[in-house]
């Protein structure tokens, strides 16, 4: 028989085995995820998109943002001392890049608005090759971005998002938070309000007007009317008002003795200031002092209000003086490399690209719908957040959260907010079927092919 | 009673800072013809001159303690500003006035940055449509603004007011009321003050000196004024740096009620332009009135029903009235927001040269 003499079902039995061996390093590696997805790295590197504000009224805390992804980048690629590496529970990381590939990143800016940070977020796909977007500072930037990534079929690691609605109605398959929610502040201030201030309060709300403020202004309602107080009003503030005085002065007539500021950003430290300004701090109402409550805080806010954060509580996802092992690699790290302490917002920036590039590893591939499936009710510890669950009905990680005041006798300019509690998991911890959570779908995993 | 007091001055607070900006605005626009978009950002670099001279003021020796180490491990620094090193409580005196004495400082530099802006790029603008006019001055002033970001950072950077002029005021006790019914903060009462002063000023000099005196007849006739060999473009130069000053000044005394950042000037602009058309464009004093009446205006429409209110039955005339404007407020949820605008289109409509605008401007 001649070698060139081949059968029919000799040909088929050829085909078979050659098809068979080709596809064996796919098949051991990622046996579902073959078929191929959006972006799909080629060569020896994998980009990752860090879509933060690095113009616009969060610019600093965008700034930081980067900061921390380029810490990441690092860490993963082997440079620099390992940082969260070292104490994360997952050791499938090594600091030889992820599933062979050094890790490299591109930039964009969300200058805080959803149309910028979509369009920003596309270019990184579309042009860059950006197989995971992650970053932002703004729950409507976070909901519009995390709506284009699952459009598109690449992975969306939030960064600061704090509205019930991103993993609540406008929750997405392809989107993930690693950042706490204020449904999450409401139910850890609770209890230390009730402690501090008792149970017959009057409650002043003002509240930026728009979906991270309603989420905000619903839950601390939600909880201090749960502990007996009285919402004597919500006033909806537009966003950026600057001069808050005109809100202010009906406050102070108002027969309130508490005043929650939803508020974030310049909107918090000019509130905030202004309202200590119009003396609400020294006053006596109902026979009570008058107090301010800020549901979230962040240290580049609490820097920019100064002093008139002293004694004030609010909430926070993570902060700098923690002494948790994961908590002070970080500080370490970050603090060695930049010569200040690392904000909240850097910290949630950092775990989730640690987290991302861990669930890539784990899974063998950076197929998106294999990487929902590495992160959906992934369990974990040491990134600083004590024990924490991403669960996988809605993809909001379910950690302890810290209550903080602010520092009456600041140590250095970063020694803003002093921790007063840490709640554990099981006291924030909601049901799926929450009635705030409601109206969203996760739908199904995109790959973009 | 007390609650409408509460809400005039506000109201006037408020407008003060609307008068001071629109002032220099319409001044521009009178004398020079120019559509000064960069207006705000003038008012932002004054507030910042501020935060420079605090900066200076501020600057620290640092001197590394070994035995104390970071969270990240590396020597905690201290840190002692030099002029208290220095000049001991004559030093710390100096830091706590930083904002009244950085009006000092502000005079100077934004009438220098106002007359090189005018000569620099303004002028060659002058017989352009004003379409070119916003277009180049709002260009400049996102360049202005990005200039203090590259320096300052994004974050608001706090002022604080002296302790002296710190605090609350009871403006109560000081007409006649029972103590503490009516308390305002005081550096706000002293912004009112300042605003007059500044004000009284601008308004003298135009009418009492021989240099305002040709100014106000440019404005009126400027090719006649020309004929009678006054070279009234210096003047105007001059009105243009002086206009630049008023806004600087404006913004520095802003800055412990607003923490300044770079955006400072943005938040403004809009709300000036209005201000200056509903008063007239050109008209300096349709432009004072409408800012503090806008003021109050606003104000007023964020007013809230309180807790505690009288009873139909045992309501005085002023609550009854009280109620009404409550419940209309009611039905018009968030119309503080708009109500300024929503002025400007009925002035527009029924009085489009404003308030007190001169006839044929802005009617054609």
């Amino acid at each position: 028989m001649s070698f060139f003499n081949l059968s029919r079902r000799g040909l088929l039995k050829g085909s078979a085995a050659l098809g068979a061996g080709l596809a064996t390093p796919t098949i051991f590696t990622s046996s579902a995820w073959a078929q191929g997805y959006l972006n799909e790295p080629t060569g020896d590197t994998v980009t990752f998109g860090f879509n933060v504000p690095q113009t616009g009224a969060y610019a600093d805390e965008g700034a930081d943002e980067l900061r921390a992804y380029e810490l990441a980048v690092e860490h993963l690629n082997g440079g620099g001392d390992g940082g969260l590496l070292q104490t994360f529970s997952s050791k499938a990381l090594t600091g030889a890049g992820v599933n062979g590939k050094k890790v490299a990143y591109v930039t964009g800016d969300t200058q805080t608005k959803s149309d910028a940070a979509r369009a920003s977020a596309k270019r990184m796909i579309e042009s860059d090759g950006a197989l995971m977007i992650t970053g932002g500072s703004s729950s409507g930037v976070a909901i519009a971005v995390q709506g284009l990534c699952q459009e598109a079929g690449v992975i969306f690691m939030a960064g600061l998002t704090h509205s019930n609605d991103t993993t609540g109605k406008d929750k997405r398959r392809n989107g993930f938070r690693h950042f706490f929610n204020t449904e999450m502040s409401g139910a850890a201030l609770g209890p230390i309000l009730e402690a501090n201030y008792g149970t017959d309060r009057k409650a002043y709300h003002l509240t930026a007007d728009y979906t991270w403020g309603w989420s905000q202004e619903g839950s601390m309602k939600t909880y201090t009317e749960a502990i007996g107080w009285e919402t004597v009003a919500a006033v909806r503030t537009p966003l950026g008002a600057g001069d808050f005085s005109q809100y202010l002065t009906p406050v102070l007539n108002s027969g309130a003795d508490t005043l929650i500021l939803n508020h974030y950003g310049r909107d918090m430290v000019n509130s905030l200031t202004q309202a200590v300004q119009f003396g609400m701090r020294d006053k006596v109402v109902n026979g009570k002092d008058f107090v301010i409550v800020v549901p979230l805080y962040s240290r580049l806010m609490a820097q920019g209000a100064g002093e008139a954060v002293k004694g004030i509580f609010g909430s926070t996802n993570w902060h700098w003086s923690l002494q948790d092992a994961g908590s002070q690699a970080f500080v370490k790290s970050f603090g060695q490399k930049y010569g200040f302490p690392p904000s909240q917002a850097a910290h949630t920036c950092y775990v989730q690209a640690m987290l991302y590039a861990d669930a890539a590893q784990r899974a063998g591939t950076f197929h998106p719908c294999a990487i929902v499936e590495a992160l959906e009710g992934y369990e974990f510890d040491g990134m600083g957040n004590g024990p924490t669950l991403y669960r996988a009905e809605d993809h909001q990680c379910f950690k302890p959260v810290l209550v903080v005041k602010g520092n009456e006798n600041p140590t250095s300019q970063y020694d803003l907010l002093e921790v007063v509690d840490v709640t554990p998991t099981e006291k924030v911890m909601y049901p799926v079927d929450h009635p705030d959570f409601q109206g969203g779908d996760l739908g199904t995993c995109n790959a973009g092919i | 009673m007390d609650q409408i007091l509460l809400q005039i001055l506000n109201g006037l607070d408020k407008g003060s800072a609307y008068a001071l900006i629109a002032l220099g605005l319409t001044l521009i626009f009178g004398t020079l013809g120019v559509v000064n978009f960069a207006h705000g950002a003038l008012f932002m670099l004054g507030a910042f001159c501020t935060v420079s001279l605090n900066k200076l003021l501020t600057m620290e020796q640092v001197v590394l303690d070994e035995t104390r180490m970071t969270a990240w491990g590396t020597p905690m620094e201290i840190r002692t500003p030099f002029v208290e090193a220095w000049f001991g409580e004559f030093g710390t005196t100096l830091v706590e006035y930083a904002v009244p004495l950085s009006i000092l400082v502000a005079i100077p530099v934004m009438l220098l940055v106002g007359v090189t802006m005018e000569r620099g790029l303004i002028k060659h603008f002058y017989k352009r449509p004003h379409a070119e006019q916003i277009l180049v001055t709002f260009g400049l002033a996102i360049v202005l603004q990005e200039i203090i970001k590259a320096w300052f950072g994004a974050n608001p950077i706090p002022q604080s007011e002296p302790d002296a002029l710190g605090g609350m005021l009871d403006f109560g006790a000081a007409i006649g009321m029972t103590e503490g019914t009516i308390t305002y903060p005081a550096w706000r009462l002293v912004y009112f003050l300042f605003a007059g002063v500044v004000i009284t000023g601008v308004f003298c000099f135009l009418q009492f000196t021989t240099f305002g005196m040709v100014v106000r007849a440019g404005m009126a006739d400027r090719e006649t004024v020309g004929l009678l060999g006054i070279n009234i473009d210096k003047r105007f130069t001059f009105m243009f740096g002086l206009a630049a000053v008023v806004a600087g000044l404006a913004g520095v005394m802003y800055t412990p009620i607003l923490s300044p950042d770079y955006h400072l000037g943005m938040d403004f602009l809009v709300l000036s332009f209005v201000v200056v058309v509903v008063g007239g464009m050109g008209s300096l004093g349709g432009a004072v009135m409408a800012g503090f009446l806008l003021g109050i205006l606003q104000s007023f429409t964020a007013m809230k029903r309180p807790a505690i209110f009288p009873d139909a039955a045992d309501r005085t005339v002023g609550e009854d009235i009280l109620n009404v404007w409550y419940t209309i407020l009611e039905y018009l949820p968030g119309i503080d927001q708009i109500i300024i605008y929503l002025a400007a289109v009925v002035v527009l409509l029924v009085r489009p040269r404003g308030l007190m605008g001169r006839k044929g401007v802005m009617e054609t």
